[in-house]
């Protein structure tokens, strides 16, 4: 919230100055323009980021939707634990920091003219372009499955209304109810959050409906931070005896490849039927629809993007942060975007200077709350390789919660956890 | 950040030869400026460190002998953390001494968080008997002073955990900390501590 007040007050007050004297001309002729293209937590960040470190760069974030529904902590709202307002963040912080923020839709992308043109008739030219549109569903990879289809059988991996509706579908089932969670093949945004779904449905389940049973069917034959979540399901929930609240079956045999919503039942690979009382069906994904409309995604479905600045490789002057580009082994989390925001502003303000670009630092840091007071996180941080051309962890830094921790440990983990999601909401939106 | 960047920038060009042997193992001068370095911590300790809490601890301000020290901590295992001995062992001392000189330079936002009022002159009072010595002025960031450690408007959720690792020998105190610590627990019990943190947050 408070960014430097002191520089953020000298600034704006010498532009001001500048305007009261009538010539703002020249300054403005020099101004440079940066244009966002989504307004999630990478979008934020670039867009906060880059007024606190130069508020005579005019930048304009450009995103439909007025409020923005976090998918982290998302699951806190499905389990009941948390009031869906509390995932709900607008854009007054970024207009307070001089952001201009339009709500319209990007239709598309000049990156030879460098402009951007909005279902509102606007085109909007700039020097540098963020592209951060996070994921897009690949519905048509599970067979009867569609935008429509997901009215009733949610995915609830965009939050908003569809994390509303598996919240009301797990409270309008009866007790003795089978919750089916169907987890995406990699690379999908946040991999461990299916996980965490199935432990705070289970949470919920046990309190309120303790007949009641969640079923993941993974595409994967194995997940992240594994051990601890079994670890944690076995001390909280039976994992692995016969009365267990969550039953894990493993890829790719039990990867999803068809939905019939009227029978409320999926199909695996392994043509096995499973039938639930409420289906989370979270389908593959790809970069955003425009990152693909652009052109800046590769084969994969991904944005390919240099490992320094985030500048696209498919096309100069745009900047590819957060779940739609190719990190290496960065994963696809809050976390991530924020920190890659971060590195790309850094890059394109050394490059308006005519700078050689800094060299970058990159963190992720990613806690998943297991149950009642058990947080478990994972770490990494990570450097440029000597080649420029990924991005790897540190020797011997980063890594997991250890094994067998002791509850005291673990209920910290989640105080953190919900320090963490308050500290990312106020760096990227406040 | 203006007035830092020249600097920064400095430390860059110093480092210039460093580009080149970068690798994924630890160096002891990566080259990042201070401020990439230190931006990478606001996703969990809030920007420019300050942290909007309730348990991540704000490092705005923080004294950079102690920034560096803890780090150290953190990164060789004698002071225990959750998270932060995985984080700390991704630097080098360099990285940690840049770090430390950001946050020197931040201003400390003390924490609006909620205390018991009818605990804070008891509190107080124990603080002037035990603590005032080492943590002059109640605990403040203080321009002149070296290796302080910031207690008032600290998140009191964080000062508790702290405590608890030192009652629990995971992480070490100076002789005279133990002494006054134990004299403190002796006359006022373990929830005297509970007036203290009271003090602390009270001061908003």
């Amino acid at each position: 919230m408070m960014m430097k007040r002191r520089d953020f007050v000298k600034t704006s007050g010498a532009l001001a100055a500048v305007s009261l004297l009538g010539m703002p001309h020249i300054a403005r002729a020099a101004a440079k323009k940066v244009v966002i293209v989504g307004g999630g937590t990478g979008g934020a960040t670039a867009a906060k980021y880059l007024k606190a470190a130069d508020p005579s760069v005019e930048v304009t974030i450009i995103e439909p939707h007025r409020t923005y529904y976090t998918c982290y902590m998302s699951n806190e709202v499905i389990s009941g634990v948390r009031p869906v307002e509390r995932i709900m963040h607008n854009y007054d912080g970024l207009r307070g920091h001089g952001v201009t923020v339009l709500h319209d839709q990007v239709t598309g992308i000049d990156p030879d003219q460098r402009s951007v043109k909005t279902a509102e008739g606007q085109t909007i030219s700039y020097d540098a372009c963020v592209v951060s549109p996070g994921i897009s569903l690949s519905y048509d990879k599970i067979e009867g499955y569609s935008a429509e289809v997901a009215t009733k059988i949610p995915h609830a991996w965009q939050a908003g209304e569809q994390t509303r509706l598996l919240r009301a579908q797990l409270e309008a089932m009866d007790d003795g109810g089978v919750v089916i969670i169907a987890a995406p093949a990699e690379p999908f945004r946040c991999p461990p959050g299916p996980y965490e779904r199935a432990s705070q449905i289970a949470m919920y389940l046990q309190q309120y409906k303790p007949k009641s049973k969640v079923i993941i069917l993974d595409s994967k034959a194995g997940f992240s931070k594994q051990g601890l979540f079994i670890q944690g399901w076995e001390r909280l929930y039976g994992y692995g005896t016969d009365n267990s609240m969550i039953e894990w079956h493993p890829g790719p045999d039990s990867a999803v490849i068809s939905i019939d919503p009227e029978t409320m039942t999926v199909e695996t690979d392994f043509n096995d039927d499973f039938t639930g009382d409420v289906i989370n069906l979270i389908p593959p994904q790809t970069a955003g629809q425009i990152a693909i409309d652009t052109g800046l995604t590769d084969d994969s479905g991904w944005c390919p993007v240099d490992m320094k600045t985030f500048e696209s490789k498919q096309h100069k002057g745009i900047y590819v942060i957060g779940d739609a580009c190719i990190a290496t082994t960065m994963p696809k989390s809050a976390y991530s975007a924020n920190s890659q925001a971060k590195v790309a502003v850094a890059a394109i303000l050394a490059r308006f200077k005519g700078e050689e670009p800094g060299i970058p630092s990159y963190v992720n840091t990613c806690y998943s709350i297991v149950g009642k007071n058990y947080g478990i996180s994972v770490a990494a941080v990570y450097r440029l390789s000597e080649d420029g051309e990924t991005i790897v962890g540190v020797d011997g830094a980063g890594g997991l919660t250890p094994m067998d921790a002791p509850a005291w440990a673990l209920a910290r983990e989640v105080s953190y956890a919900h320090s963490w999601y308050n500290n990312i909401i106020d760096d990227s939106f406040g | 950040m203006t007035e830092y960047n020249n600097k920064s920038l400095r430390l860059v060009l110093g480092a210039g030869t460093l580009l080149l042997g970068l690798s994924a193992t630890v160096v002891a001068d990566s080259g990042m400026t201070a401020t990439m370095l230190s931006d990478t911590c606001a996703g969990c300790h809030g920007t420019v460190g300050n942290s909007v809490g309730p348990a991540i601890p704000s490092i705005a301000e923080m004294d950079p002998t102690v920034f560096v020290e803890t780090m150290e901590g953190f990164k060789d295992g004698t002071i225990y953390s959750t998270v932060m001995d995985r984080i700390a062992k991704g630097y080098s001392t360099s990285d940690f001494e840049k770090m430390a000189e950001y946050f020197k330079q931040q201003t400390f936002r003390p924490a609006p968080q909620p205390f018991d009022e009818s605990l804070v002159a008891a509190g107080e009072a124990m603080h002037q008997q035990h603590c005032e010595r080492c943590h002059i002025e109640g605990g403040r960031p203080l321009a002149d002073e070296e290796e302080y450690h910031i207690l008032a408007g600290q998140w009191t959720p964080y000062l508790r955990y702290t405590m608890e690792d030192f009652l629990a020998y995971r992480r070490p105190m100076e002789r005279r900390m133990a002494t006054e610590l134990e004299r403190l627990i002796d006359t006022h019990g373990e929830e005297g501590l509970e007036a203290v943190w009271a003090f602390y947050a009270s001061q908003q």
